[in-house]
């Protein structure tokens, strides 16, 4: 076993090609980790963000700026009673939350976070991404039908019809970035020829296609690759039911929409599936068009000297946050009754910086010494922390769009996905093969 | 507003809701009948609404009311014209101002006393900037109907700036009590115009910042327009008055129709729709707002000095006889019946809210939508269920 733990290190393949079990696990447990706590954070964010878009505070009891709120609403959800509806079917609703939360934490699989930084990849990485990431439409409509109520079936209805209907666009959007892998065109976009192209539906492949032909797909054949992008950026909101697209749970109109009748820890998992998919799909847009784990510029701004600057950018977002940890320290009320959350909060402004120091700390030392396990260090901490900062920045986006925007209607909604979206993306794909193939 | 429009005959479809739904034999596919309330989000207090469904389709819907009944009309009868003046600010909770200037002036007009111009101008004063805490609640609560959840937190920030001057002036923020049967009990208090002024400047770039969330949004345009159209026959077939009148296109407004507490003083307009759809009523509202702010203007500008009470007995004891005056509330006609038979108390109070006559409009605005629309037209109706049952 410890053979197994130490002959991966120093290994540039994924555990799952690298056929090593152990580490496989090992990264499983990061990210279901990591996710979870992601979840919990954005919980948080949300809520604080959406309070500040609309002239309010947000949590702000439960620890220091209601740190502590994702923490005491698990518990309060963990301790609620637990209520299955006498009419409803039991082994149905029981098992419907536990498919929609597989279906969002399975799709990680492939997910890459840097060329070795993935639990596998496989040659279908996309497919099986969209394949499995699908499948949380199962769990929906179990969950709705379970439930034996009115207002649950009517937004288990919606949502299958709105998901089926937004993933064929989204598809087709995602068959255009698989296309620009292969396809560089003669040139009149200015895309470099350093590759012949290889074209692949592994996650990985995709974004090394990008770093070969040194071009974001976002920006490949302007503007199809933005048209592709802006096609698969909104598929993707309608796909999770997230606002303007929320009508599977319109609160105003079907109290609470599928989950209507669930309640404690069995809603609490359809919001963990919920806020893991946002992620996940968040993931599959990075990666197809923004580049995955590529930090910004790396062919303009290349060489040594930046990619010792960009190293940096770690340990300043922690050293940035616990700054702020620290000036909300200073700002806290005196009055005795918030000394405790002002302690916290100082602790957890020191964690951050702490955490920032040793982040600082690795790219510095690889810097200096030039050692080969710091050098590797350093470069899987930029890859993870480039790909964590843009699905941050689709996070951000979502929840932006949740201050702005009304809910569509269910019939309008219908109409953008299959009159409006289909054929643009049906004639961006048409257009990216015949740009690649012939310009 | 045409001519031809007011005098077309209506011919109402509306017939009470067949709630049988027959089986059909081919998929086992069933109407639906659904309860929307007493308990849900979107019917603003404890409507029922039994709604219907073919699917998402609304074939019809009924409502059920009396959630909220309270016997008002009948605690009347129990209560000195003095004493009943506070209840009416029950009704209609976010208008209160407005329940108690159609009551005091209902009362006056029994009485056969003038409340004089200072009370008059401080009555409109405060009954405009009431409209505008109408409207806002409404605009709020219409908006996050439709899911957009920003502007209701906007329009309560703005709102509490109402209810302050409100407090100030009063003593209450929402059931306020502020007018007296024969004018004002309260002069006003040091800087009231200074406060009301600030308030005008305040909020107008507020409205521009409301519209600017909703106006043009996409979204917003096309989960209004042409839904729960309404004609200018049918609206006036059932009675509906405010602004949900006006959007389709009748010039009604009692304050210039049957202009009262010198409400001919000031110049203002106002606006109609054309199409009778929740975008036209929401339009309508919102240049009503900016009107009610130029009323304010100008009475704040010309507040009369003199006293604010007429000559009212210390007990009122109207002779007898019977009166009816209405005023225009935020949410349209609010009339008073008054029977007297001479005593201290009213023998009969009957009071007819906006609210309830609008909402018989709700079945044939819904008819054929979807059960989105449902919500978007309860939203757009702007019921109080306070009002409604009273």
């Amino acid at each position: 076993m410890l053979d197994q733990f130490m002959s991966y290190l120093g290994s540039t393949l994924t555990p799952g090609q690298a056929n090593n079990q152990l580490w496989a696990l090992i990264y499983v447990l990061i990210i279901f980790a990591g996710v979870s706590v992601a979840v919990m954070a954005m919980n948080w964010l949300e809520r604080k963000a959406l309070a500040h878009f609309q002239v309010r505070l947000g949590p702000m009891r439960v620890g220091p700026h209601g740190l502590l709120q994702p923490i005491a609403d698990a518990v309060k959800l963990m301790i609620k009673e637990d209520i299955i509806p006498s009419e409803a079917d039991k082994f149905v609703f029981w098992i419907a939350p536990l498919i929609g939360l597989l279906a969002a934490f399975t799709v990680y699989t492939v997910v890459p976070f840097g060329p070795s930084q993935a639990v596998s990849d496989m040659n279908i990485g996309i497919l099986f991404m969209l394949g499995v990431s699908s499948l949380a439409v199962l769990g929906v409509v179990m969950a709705g039908w379970a439930s034996n109520s009115h207002y649950p079936l009517i937004g288990a209805l919606r949502s299958s019809a709105q998901m089926v209907s937004y993933e064929v666009a989204m598809g087709l959007a995602v068959v255009c970035a698989i296309l620009m892998t292969s396809l560089h065109g003669l040139g009149l976009y200015g895309v470099s020829k350093l590759s012949d192209g290889t074209g692949t539906l592994s996650m990985i492949g995709i974004v090394q296609a990008q770093q070969e032909q040194h071009v974001w797909f976002l920006f490949k054949f302007f503007p199809l690759g933005l048209i592709a992008f802006v096609i698969f950026a909104i598929a993707m909101v309608a796909e999770t039911n997230r606002a303007p697209f929320d009508l599977p749970e319109a609160e105003s109109e079907l109290t609470a929409g599928f989950h209507t009748e669930y309640s404690g820890l069995r809603w609490s998992l359809f919001m963990l599936a919920e806020y893991a998919a946002m992620i996940a799909v968040s993931s599959i847009a990075v990666t197809l068009w923004l580049g995955g784990w590529l930090r910004p510029f790396p062919n303009l701004l290349a060489g040594p000297t930046w990619d010792f600057i960009f190293a940096l950018f770690p340990g300043l977002t922690f050293l940035g946050l616990g700054a702020i940890a620290f000036l909300g320290t200073v700002r806290m009320p005196k009055h005795p009754y918030f000394k405790i959350q002002t302690i916290g909060l100082a602790a957890f402004g020191v964690v951050l910086a702490g955490i920032g120091v040793l982040l600082l700390a690795i790219p510095i030392a690889a810097k200096v010494s030039n050692h080969d396990i710091l050098n590797r260090s350093t470069e899987a901490l930029m890859n993870v922390y480039w790909f964590v900062a843009k699905v941050a920045v689709f996070m951000y986006l979502y929840i932006w769009y949740r201050a702005t925007w009304p809910r569509y209607r269910f019939d309008q909604l219908m109409k953008v996905g299959w009159k409006v979206m289909l054929p643009i993306s049906l004639g961006v794909l048409i257009l990216t093969a015949i740009v690649g193939v012939i310009l | 507003m045409t001519k031809t429009d007011e005098n077309a005959v209506s011919n109402l479809p509306i017939s009470p809701l067949d709630l049988e739904t027959p089986e059909r034999p081919y998929l086992d596919s069933n109407e639906l009948i659904i309860n929307m309330g007493p308990q849900h989000p979107a019917t603003h207090g404890v409507l029922r609404v039994i709604l219907k469904l073919d699917g998402e389709k609304v074939l019809g819907t009924e409502c059920v009311i009396g959630y909220l009944h309270r016997g008002v009309e009948k605690i009347a009868e129990n209560r000195t014209y003095t004493m009943f003046n506070p209840y009416v600010d029950r009704m209609d909770y976010v208008a209160a101002v407005s329940n108690g200037l159609g009551y005091c002036q209902a009362v006056e007009k029994l009485l056969n006393v003038e409340a004089p111009p200072r009370a008059n101008y401080i009555r409109v004063i405060l009954t405009e900037l009431n409209r505008i805490a109408s409207h806002q609640l409404w605009l709020g609560t219409h908006a996050l109907d439709i899911g957009a959840m920003t502007p209701l937190f906007y329009t309560f920030r703005d709102r509490e700036e109402i209810l302050k001057i409100f407090e100030k002036y009063c003593g209450a923020r929402l059931t306020t009590h502020a007018f007296r049967i024969g004018g004002l009990q309260y002069e006003t208090y040091a800087g009231f115009e200074k406060d009301v002024k600030n308030f005008v400047d305040f909020v107008r770039p507020k409205i521009d910042e409301y519209e600017e969330l909703l106006t043009g949004n996409r979204i917003w345009i096309e989960r209004t327009k042409n839904v729960g159209v309404i004609s200018a026959a049918d609206a006036i077939a059932l009675g509906v008055t405010g602004p949900v009148l006006r959007a389709s296109g009748v010039k009604w407004d009692l304050r210039k129709a049957q202009p009262y507490a010198n409400y001919s003083d000031f110049d203002f307009e106002i606006p109609t729709g054309e199409n009778g759809d929740t975008y036209d009523r929401y339009m309508v509202r919102m240049i009503e707002m900016r009107q009610s702010l130029r009323i304010i203007e100008q009475a704040v500008a010309g507040i009369p000095e003199g006293p604010i009470m007429a000559k009212v007995p210390k007990v009122i004891k109207p002779a007898v006889g019977e009166i009816y005056h209405s005023i225009e509330a935020p949410k349209g006609e609010l009339g008073y019946f008054i029977v007297s038979d001479g005593s201290t108390q009213p023998y009969r109070v009957r009071v007819r809210p906006p609210s309830f006559v609008n909402l018989q409009a709700l079945d044939i605005m819904v008819r054929g939508l979807l059960v989105a629309d449902v919500v978007a037209v309860i939203g757009t109706l702007d019921i109080v269920l306070g009002e409604v049952d009273r």
